[in-house]
């Protein structure tokens, strides 16, 4: 068998989304988030989004730098802030598909009350929550989903608070798509992303990635590698499972899968229903 | 000869960025046709990054691009010029 | 560029600083405001919130400051023109967003009611301690233009100037009130729209390729942009270059420190708003700002009935501070008298500008009510002497 070359090189598929006079990136050997930037950008092609209307908003930490690397209007806000500034502008400029790219502290520790609060308001922002169980661009901090047992900068003798269920604290806020994947599970992030994409409301996915230099280092768990392939050998895909069940423990079994998939008015409709209700029926009252 | 599986119309060619790789192995695990290894050579960065083993065929599947966090590879299909035969397998 | 006459309540009115507060912003063209419930600011986000469906505009009550302070800034980037409304503590909490502001150089209005403090202090009572605050409260080297009114008139008035700065500066503007003019109801007087000037927004006419975010332009202030129009811009409030790239080398922070200082600091003859009287042959200049003022210039008049040589001169645009106008004063006069309701904060700067050349006087107060004119001319008398 001959194979034809093509003719000229071809290019990484995920090259046209990435502000190439930026490479290389930061991240570490093994980090996961880069991972999940190619899921994005295949996400972005199969949903056939105008890519001048999509806009990224993240956060301060490792995967907030995601804004800077994607070629879209993108922001590096405040620390924990990306979902009120995405908030903001999205209500200023409907046409947008506005995604907020941030990582598990920025998001659910410094973020938690914005968190909440944009679930509960069904704001239409898609959050892709990048979970490596730690605080890594400033160290290796504890973060509120680091696994009890774990070791971290801050706490040395092992992380001691019950962490949050991610799926479980966005379902009961009110998001109305709710999934959580490895960084292994890069077809099935992909479809999340496309659906979350085309989703009317909060769409939130957890995507759980190593942190080689800083989680997996401490706690002895080794590389990059390694960690992959640990999710690809305990995480278990249940789709529709409850999401009070998805706790996570160190180096057990993680439950990933499609979790909350329903509708209810997004923040703008439901301000225009309730206007309209009762602008209406003022005026009908006055005549 | 009639139970031969009919030869694959695309093959797949891999690219891989020497210099941008860091040796992360994502690409060598997750290849479903485990086509890729870490070679014993650096790059200019100090990681070994991978080489196409010789005698395996890649197919084009580009699992190592959407897993490599560096991107510094992916892969592509080609189309494969196949010769005419008569019911049997065609000449590698 | 005029002001759309479907935002302009053109009348005359009977309206407290509060209210006439937000039909300045209105009139300016906001069409998104955040906010969240502080006495004594409510009242502003609380007539917004009634006007904003009829005149086209989004009205959200955040869950706290924080989330205000910054989603007013997603809105300007998503081409809306945005305010938000606070007091002390709530403004203590908008400062880190300030700073954000004052970095990616976005144009936006933060308006601090002023109110008792320190912290939860005298939620119902006037307090002009947040003015140094305003210059330096966020962390790192910036500058802002901060507009003080001492009317219900001045508020709508110079709300709208507040919005137009802020967009020729591409720089945040705090819009100090206190509770005194906030809640005090008076005759506002609002033009017909085509009275009103608005500073329409510095968007480029580039093209993509051809446009980097933070180039400045001959003035050192750079043309904007907002998302979804195909720029595939890049913000970030990390030190950045023309490109708006992070780029965290001495080099770059020297640059853009000093660009984002001097773009106002070296504009100090064109801002400037004082209101001033009897300056002529003034021996003795009483310095005061919004509320104060009132008091104030009650004083210097009585000190004229009583043939003092007394002057007045009124910051009505704060910071930048009018260093000038005092230290061409401070060739002449015997003494400033500045009266604030807090324990020194605006005097300092005019001691600083004064350098020595005339004598500076605090009258201070602790807050909570004003001055009484008679201390006022009080002090004034003593100092004339």
């Amino acid at each position: 068998m001959s194979a034809s070359l093509p003719d000229t090189q071809p290019t990484n598929p995920v090259i046209p989304f990435l502000r190439t006079d930026r490479m290389p990136h930061i991240w570490c050997p093994g980090c996961g988030i880069g991972t999940t930037v190619n899921c994005f950008a295949r996400a972005l092609v199969e949903s056939k989004l105008p890519l001048d209307k999509v806009a990224v908003v993240s956060g301060i930490g490792c995967t907030g730098r995601v804004a800077g690397y994607v070629k879209l209007d993108s922001f590096h806000t405040t620390h924990g802030r990306a979902i009120p500034f995405a908030t903001g502008l999205k209500l200023a400029n409907p046409e947008l598909t506005v995604v907020v790219y941030s990582g598990d502290g920025d998001l659910i520790s410094i973020g938690g009350n914005h968190f909440i609060h944009a679930a509960r308001r069904n704001a239409d922002l898609k959050v892709i929550c990048v979970n490596n169980f730690i605080y890594g661009m400033t160290g290796g901090q504890v973060a509120p989903t680091t696994p009890v047992g774990a070791l971290a900068t801050t706490s040395p003798y092992g992380a001691y608070e019950r962490p949050f269920n991610l799926p479980f604290l966005a379902e009961s806020s009110g998001a109305v798509y709710v999934a959580r994947w490895t960084a292994f599970h890069v077809r099935h992030i992909t479809r999340s992303m496309v659906k979350a994409f085309n989703k009317k409301g909060f769409a939130f996915i957890e995507i759980i990635a190593p942190c080689p230099t800083l989680y997996q280092r401490r706690n002895r768990l080794g590389t990059g590698l390694e960690a992959m392939q640990f999710y690809k050998q305990k995480s278990v895909i249940k789709n529709g499972a409850s999401t009070k069940d998805l706790d996570i423990s160190f180096q057990t079994e993680i439950v990933v899968g499609e979790f909350v998939n329903i509708e209810r008015p997004t923040l703008r409709q439901a301000m225009d229903l309730q206007l309209q209700r009762t602008l209406a029926s003022r005026s009908a009252a006055r005549k | 000869m009639a139970n031969q599986m009919p030869a694959p119309k695309f093959q797949g060619r891999v690219y891989i960025d020497w210099d941008r790789c860091k040796g992360c192995g994502f690409c060598v695990d997750f290849c479903p046709t485990k086509v890729l290894a870490l070679s014993e050579e650096f790059n200019a960065h100090g990681y070994h990054p991978p080489y196409l083993l010789p005698e395996k065929t890649c197919t084009g599947c580009d699992l190592c691009g959407i897993y490599c966090p560096d991107f510094a590879i992916f892969s592509v299909r080609v189309p494969v010029e196949t010769e005419p035969s008569e019911g049997g397998s065609s000449e590698s | 560029m005029k002001a759309d006459p479907k935002c302009v309540l053109t009348g005359v009115h009977f309206l407290d600083g509060d209210q006439a507060c937000c039909e300045g912003a209105i009139a300016a063209g906001a069409n998104f405001a955040a906010g969240y419930p502080i006495t004594p600011s409510t009242e502003i986000v609380e007539r917004y919130a009634s006007r904003a469906p009829k005149v086209g505009s989004v009205f959200l009550q955040m869950e706290d400051e924080l989330a205000s302070s910054i989603a007013i800034q997603g809105a300007v980037w998503g081409g809306a023109k945005a305010f938000t409304v606070t007091s002390g503590p709530g403004f203590s909490l908008m400062m880190e967003h300030i700073g954000f502001a004052a970095m990616t150089e976005t144009p936006c209005v933060f308006v601090d009611v002023q109110r008792g403090g320190p912290s939860t202090g005298l939620p119902t009572l006037p307090g002009q301690a947040d003015v140094m605050q305003a210059r330096w409260g966020s962390h790192g080297d910036y500058e802002i233009i901060a507009l003080c009114p001492n009317s219900p008139q001045e508020c709508f008035d110079l709300m709208i100037e507040a919005f137009n700065l802020s967009e020729q500066y591409r720089v945040p503007v705090m819009f100090m009130m206190d509770e005194g003019v906030g809640h005090m109801t008076e005759k506002v007087v609002i033009p017909a729209a085509d009275a009103i000037d608005v500073f329409p927004r510095r968007y480029t006419s580039l093209p993509p390729e051809e446009y980097f975010p933070y180039r400045p332009g001959p003035d050192g202030i750079p043309e904007m942009v907002k998302a979804g129009d195909g720029y595939q811009f890049h913000i970030t409030g990390l030190t950045h270059d023309e490109q708006g790239y992070p780029a965290m080398t001495w080099q770059e922070q020297e640059k853009l420190v000093r660009r984002l200082v001097e773009k106002i600091r070296l504009d100090g003859d064109r801002l400037k708003r004082n209101e001033t009287f009897g300056l002529e042959d003034a021996d003795v200049v009483v310095i005061a700002y919004g509320i104060s003022s009132r008091v104030a210039l009650r004083a210097v008049q009585l000190a004229r009935e009583q043939e003092l040589k007394v002057g007045f001169l009124r910051p009505q645009m704060l910071w930048p501070f009018p260093e000038k106008a005092i230290r061409k004063l401070a060739h002449r006069v015997k003494a400033f008298v500045v009266v604030e309701m807090n324990y020194g904060q605006i005097v300092y700067e005019v001691e600083r500008c004064a350098a020595g050349e005339a004598r500076t006087v605090l009258m201070p107060h602790g807050g909570g009510t004003v001055h009484d004119p008679e201390d006022i001319l009080k002090v004034i008398s003593e100092v004339a002497l």
